[in-house]
């Protein structure tokens, strides 16, 4: 039952992709929408079926389907486990992913290749699925790279624009780094463990007597790697920026909800093998700082709409990655949940202004849409309020947490954390007030045209909103549902101390400050001086070096890519020609020899006798000599 | 037979012999004309010849000489032919100089 | 059931094929191609039943020769890869026109019969006929009807002939060493020589220049890439598909289990030097203006891994190195299939004059794009299966030949997502792109299918090629 009813969870996106992709043009628009819709949305039922069972039983499910890959010192087998971890993910997963192409039936209801792209997003529901309750670390590999296929197949979804098509190339590389990462961390466990199965890995590291610290943390840091590719962290988040050139439902639910915390979801599900290796611990608590900083920093003169919400995406992701650092795996997964809540709003929201806008993402030719697109902007305000940390909505509950952690851990990395949160709120704010407020600023065709998006997207702007607003509940400072619901796999939970002091309301006080700080210099700014971002050729000084991102896409390009290229021209015309040539050459060496020796054969019949008689005498004379 | 062998040496045999071998190497070497050249090489035959026939009465050994006769036999065939040949070089060159006939070479 | 008469019957079909005709030819050749795959499926049937299979004539008494034939499991997977992928190949050739086919149906049978031969052969001396058979077949199909000018093809088809061919040479020579002391060519006597270090290592580099030249290995590949571009895309399946292969076989056949001293003294270099393919391949591959280019130094790039796999001496890098083998002979035929797929279109191979084909066409991109994942090995693609395992075996031996070798990854998604890019996307072409025919669409599902299926599915290969890898594995261990 059991194994069928995962099956069915795992399989139906998959089914749904498989029509879509065989009969998608015959079914008609309508069709491929509703089975591309309703196979995800069979998954969420399956999942809620999983979520409440688990909830009463408490007992992880186990699932063996094959032997799959076998090496000398140990078998990996393709399997499913479905614990706590893994259906919680799988809700929100296959919940938002519901919304999501619900969303889509109307965001690209005018495009040609519709059923395409239900089909891709069907996929990609099933590979992350895949990932997500895969039972081992090669099954989670199946997901994790098909989940960077996916990401490479929608954002490269308008493939007549090689730009984009660069951009979705760059995706799948910058992946394959961390992804390589990822395997030599699989090849080291394997090695040490002869295993690659959570549940035999989790028990072989708890009953090892003399764990070869130095690999363990080689591991450790190689799979972080991984985890770095996919979730977008220094050094390797420089793709996920790009990525925006897909179409925007595909933003929000592969680089904002779900796949870009695919590397938050393997670390906490080897939160054993982390919590060995402090070292690496601190590697990734201030890789998480100093990428929440960072991006923050570029993220607050960005123009383009989505760009600033990738940028807050990969900042938020580094909030994250402080808190798996710092050992807080349950207020990591915590952000994760908010964060895909009400990013996903942000994004689909932002979606719906583009839509309104027929395409345009830049926020200075936006403006004053309040009046047009209420839902639209009473929704991501909401959203907004909640990333920015504004008590009572979801975001400030995990945010706080994060800082919190930080705090009693580290104080600089707590510094950093908290002007990240400010930043966050200014440049949110930011958003909010140069798209929302004010005069429009676009052409008249366009203000002629503003309107409300229709239903099918306004809906899951609302679920999204009032997700975003209550979802702080599942894990409230002092009683958290989700610290409970996680014990079985974060063990540590169970001893943790759950009281606030004063310390911590005086920590919460400074953080809400500091929001309401970050959205008041925003106001100021925007609303009181009416301020709009200069063109692109006026901008000077640091924001000049803000706004390109400190110019590490350049530097990537400069010490990685054109060197590359360089030398591959190099042994394409130089080295190949070299060796071509060696071989040649030792052709044309024969042919010399023999040319040469051809010049004795000059037909003389006297030089052939005197050669002959010589020849004898020698002959004759050795023969003598020798006795 | 004894006699005369005992009389002048198996020694001055062999020196007439190597004389006459290396009067024909030096003829062959240096003539330029085929049927010089050719006769030299008769006379290196012939000076072998000797040489066995010496050997020959030397051991009280009959075989050696009649490997002269069959030497002298074959010598006569190669005569008959390498003449024809030369025959047949002059009629299709107008000489027998043996640096004109370069056909040969690579 | 006899081992021979799959020989027979690529023989037998090779001369039919002659006889029947240019009309006939291409029919008939796929006939007995496909009587060949289902023999050798029969055999594989008994193979698993515990038959041995193995077939043994005194040929030649002055010297020792025998008709030796053996199959053990990884001749088994070897000989279905080659008897598999003929008909395959034979089939994707239904739509070109071929002058003279019938030599050229026959050519492409008696090279699947000679490459066969080198797979089942135990008797070094019919092993090493075998191995020069398979060069004459594919000398003349390159030549004869090879594209490009006429001149250049002759200089690189003849230039891979000779140096094949002498590289092969020093091989015959190691084998007539090793004759002289045990007065056999039979593989089992050879295994049991106790050849001294020295002598061992002779023989391995003798082994390893004719080993070498064939797969290739950098540096010694310098014909690769000329001979694909010019030879007709059969002649560039045949080559890339299976002919590599044999190189790869024969060094976990021949070479390793003969000189192990040597093979695990110098291991690190021929280590090394797959892995140095990997990286060099993989780079010049970025840089190709020409399709079927590109592909060679890919194919270069992935040889080396698998070569790289070979020399662990282990059992997961013998393991990983055979499936690899497989998996690789798959994927390459299919994207050279591709290329000849564009260029019936397009006549052309140059990858600038190509691009904006996908909107024409989605069903032919899809598969190619299947390829072009399974060739830079996605998770549950066969390629997967066997890059990891060698990328295992590399890092029991040292965790930077994985890192190392592990660039393919990186790389290859580069090189191959950038051809495919040029080749496929962008504005619409506007010359017409004509959908696939049945043939081609056949042709490329079932080689997807196969690389899915034992993606996902590779017990049966893994549990065929076990045994007969561990029992090499002694071999190669019997001295220490």
């Amino acid at each position: 039952m059991d194994t069928n009813l995962a099956l069915v969870l795992l399989f139906a996106p998959f089914l749904g992709f498989l029509i879509n992709v065989f009969f998608g043009k015959t079914l008609g628009k309508s069709l491929s929408e509703i089975i591309g819709t309703l196979s995800v949305a069979v998954s969420f039922a399956v999942t809620i079926y999983f979520f409440l069972q688990i909830n009463q039983t408490k007992q992880a499910i186990n699932i063996d389907l094959f032997d799959w890959i076998q090496i000398s010192n140990f078998k990996v087998s393709f399997g499913f486990l479905l614990d706590q971890l893994s259906i919680l993910w799988l809700l929100f997963v296959t919940g938002i992913g519901s919304l999501i192409h619900l969303y889509s039936i109307s965001y690209m209801h005018d495009d040609e290749k519709m059923h395409t792209f239900f089909a891709y997003l069907n996929l990609f529901v099933f590979f992350m699925i895949t990932l997500v309750i895969g039972s081992n670390l090669l099954v989670m590999f199946i997901g994790w790279e098909g989940v960077g296929l996916c990401s490479y197949l929608l954002i490269g979804f308008w493939y007549k624009n090689q730009e984009y098509n660069d951009a979705a190339k760059k995706a799948f590389i910058m992946n394959r780094i961390g992804d390589l990462g990822l395997l030599i961390g699989i090849f080291i466990l394997g090695h040490l463990f002869s295993t690659l199965d959570y549940a035999t890995l989790k028990t072989a590291i708890a009953g090892a007597t003399d764990l070869n610290m130095y690999w363990l943390s080689a591991a450790a840091f190689a799979l972080f790697i991984g985890a770095c590719g996919k979730s977008a962290q220094i050094p390797l988040y420089t793709w996920l920026p790009d990525a925006m050139a897909g179409p925007t439902p595909v933003s929000a639910l592969i680089h904002a909800a779900t796949m870009v915390t695919a590397g938050i979801f393997m670390i906490t599900r080897l939160n054993f093998l982390f919590d060995l290796t402090p070292d690496v611990q601190s590697i990734i608590a201030v890789v998480g700082a100093v990428t929440a900083l960072v991006a923050a920093t570029i993220g607050l003169v960005q123009n383009d709409i989505k760009k600033v919400l990738a940028y807050s995406t990969v900042s938020q992701l580094g909030l994250m990655f402080l808190a798996l650092g710092l050992g807080a795996y349950e207020v990591a997964v915590f952000h994760v949940i908010t964060h895909a809540f009400f990013k996903a709003c942000l994004f689909l929201g932002s979606g719906s202004v583009i839509h309104a806008l027929h395409g345009e993402q830049d926020m200075r030719k936006m403006g004053g849409l309040k009046k047009a697109m209420p839902i639209t902007f009473i929704t991501m305000l909401i959203a907004s309020l909640a990333i920015s940390g504004v008590p009572l909505f979801s975001g400030f509950f995990s945010k706080d947490e994060i800082l919190l952690v930080a705090f009693h851990h580290n104080i600089p990395l707590w510094v950093v954390a908290s002007v990240a949160s400010i930043m966050t709120a200014f440049y949110m704010f930011r958003l909010m007030f140069l798209t929302f407020f004010q005069e429009f600023r676009g052409t008249e065709e366009q203000k002629h045209h503003l309107h409300e998006s229709p239903s099918l997207i306004t809906f899951p702007l609302i679920v999204l909103a009032i997700l975003a607003t209550i979802g702080g509940l599942i894990s409230l400072p002092g009683h958290s549902w989700l610290n409970e619901y996680l014990t079985p796999i974060l063990p540590k939970l169970a001893s943790a101390e759950h009281h606030l002091g004063t310390t911590e309301y005086m920590l919460m006080a400074i953080a809400v400050v500091g929001g309401l700080v970050g959205i008041g210099l925003a106001y100021a700014k925007y609303i009181k001086q009416n301020t709009v971002p200069t063109e692109d050729s006026e901008i000077t000084g640091f924001s000049k070096v803000l706004y390109n991102k400190y110019y590490v896409d350049e530097i990537y390009d400069a010490i990685f890519v054109k060197p590359i290229n360089v030398l591959s021209l190099f042994f394409r015309d130089t080295i190949e020609t070299a060796l071509s040539s060696l071989v040649f050459g030792l052709g044309k060496v024969t042919n010399e020899i023999s040319f040469q020796g051809k010049k004795i054969q000059n037909g003389s019949i006297g030089l052939y006798l005197l050669v002959f008689v010589l020849g004898l005498c020698a002959i004759v004379s050795y023969l003598f000599l020798a006795q | 037979m004894n006699n005369i062998l005992n009389q002048i040496g198996i020694e001055n045999y062999i020196f007439l012999s190597v004389i006459l071998f290396c009067i024909g190497v030096f003829g062959v070497l240096y003539r330029r004309n085929a049927i010089i050249v050719f006769m030299s090489i008769e006379i290196m035959l012939n000076a072998v010849n000797l040489l066995f026939v010496a050997f020959s009465t030397y051991h009280q050994d009959a075989q050696g000489q009649v490997f002269v006769f069959f030497s002298m036999a074959v010598a006569a065939a190669e005569v008959a032919v390498g003449l024809a040949i030369l025959v047949s070089i002059f009629r299709n060159l107008g000489s027998i100089t043996i640096d004109n006939l370069k056909n040969l070479k690579g | 059931m006899n081992v021979s008469l799959i020989l027979i019957i690529l023989l037998v079909g090779a001369f039919a094929t002659f006889l029947a005709g240019d009309k006939l030819a291409s029919k008939v050749a796929f006939f007995f191609g496909l009587a060949a795959a289902g023999c050798s499926i029969v055999l594989l049937n008994h193979y698993n039943l515990g038959e041995n299979i193995s077939f043994i004539n005194q040929w030649i008494t002055q010297p020792n020769i025998s008709f030796a034939l053996k199959a053990d499991g990884l001749s088994m997977a070897m000989l279905l890869l080659t008897t598999v992928l003929t008909p395959i190949i034979i089939f994707s050739s239904f739509g070109n026109d071929y002058k003279n086919s019938k030599s050229f149906y026959a050519l492409i049978l008696f090279m699947s019969f000679a490459m066969a031969g080198t797979f089942l052969a135990s008797d070094g001396l019919l092993y090493y006929i075998f191995w020069e058979l398979s060069l004459i077949p594919i000398y003349f199909i390159a030549l004869i009807w090879g594209n490009g000018d006429a001149e250049e093809r002759k200089k690189a088809v003849v230039k891979f002939f000779i140096y094949t061919l002498a590289g092969s040479l020093f091989m015959l020579v190691a084998f007539v060493y090793m004759y002289q002391k045990a007065g056999s060519f039979l593989l089992e006597d050879l295994y049991k020589l106790n050849l001294t270090a020295t002598e061992q290592l002779w023989i391995f580099l003798a082994f390893f220049l004719a080993y070498a030249i064939k797969i290739p290995l950098i540096p010694f590949h310098t014909w690769q890439a000329n001979v694909y571009q010019k030879a007709p895309t059969v002649g560039t399946m045949l080559l890339s598909g299976i002919m590599l292969k044999m190189g790869l076989y024969s060094v976990i056949r021949w070479q390793l289990p003969l000189a192990p001293l040597a093979a695990k003294e110098y291991m690190y270099i021929f280590i090394g030097l797959g892995i140095a393919g990997v990286i060099y391949g993989s780079i010049v591959a970025l840089k190709q203006k020409d399709l079927k280019k590109l592909l060679a130094y890919s194919s270069l790039a992935h040889v080396g891994l698998i070569a790289a796999g070979t020399y662990t001496l282990t059992l997961d890098g013998l393991r990983g190195a055979v499936l690899q083998m497989i998996a690789h002979g798959f994927v390459v035929v299919g994207l050279f299939y591709v290329a000849e797929i564009i260029f019936r279109r397009y006549e052309t191979r140059a990858i600038a004059e190509m691009g904006g084909i996908r909107s024409q066409t989605p069903k032919f991109t899809s598969m190619f794009l299947i390829l072009v994942l399974a060739s830079v090995a996605l998770p549950s693609t066969f390629n997967f299966v066997g890059e990891f395992t060698v990328l295992y075996s590399l890092s029991q031996i040292n965790i930077w030949f994985a890192i190392l070798g592990g660039t393919t990854i990186i790389l290859g998604a580069y090189y191959m997502l950038k051809m495919f890019q040029h080749a496929m996307l962008g504005e619409t072409n506007t010359k017409i792109f004509a959908d696939v025919t049945f043939n081609e669409g056949a042709t490329l599902v079932i080689i997807i299918a196969v690389l899915f299926f034992f993606g996902m599915y590779p017990k049966p290969i893994i549990d065929l090629i076990t045994p007969s890898l561990q029992e090499i594995l002694t071999q190669i261990n019997r001295i220490n």
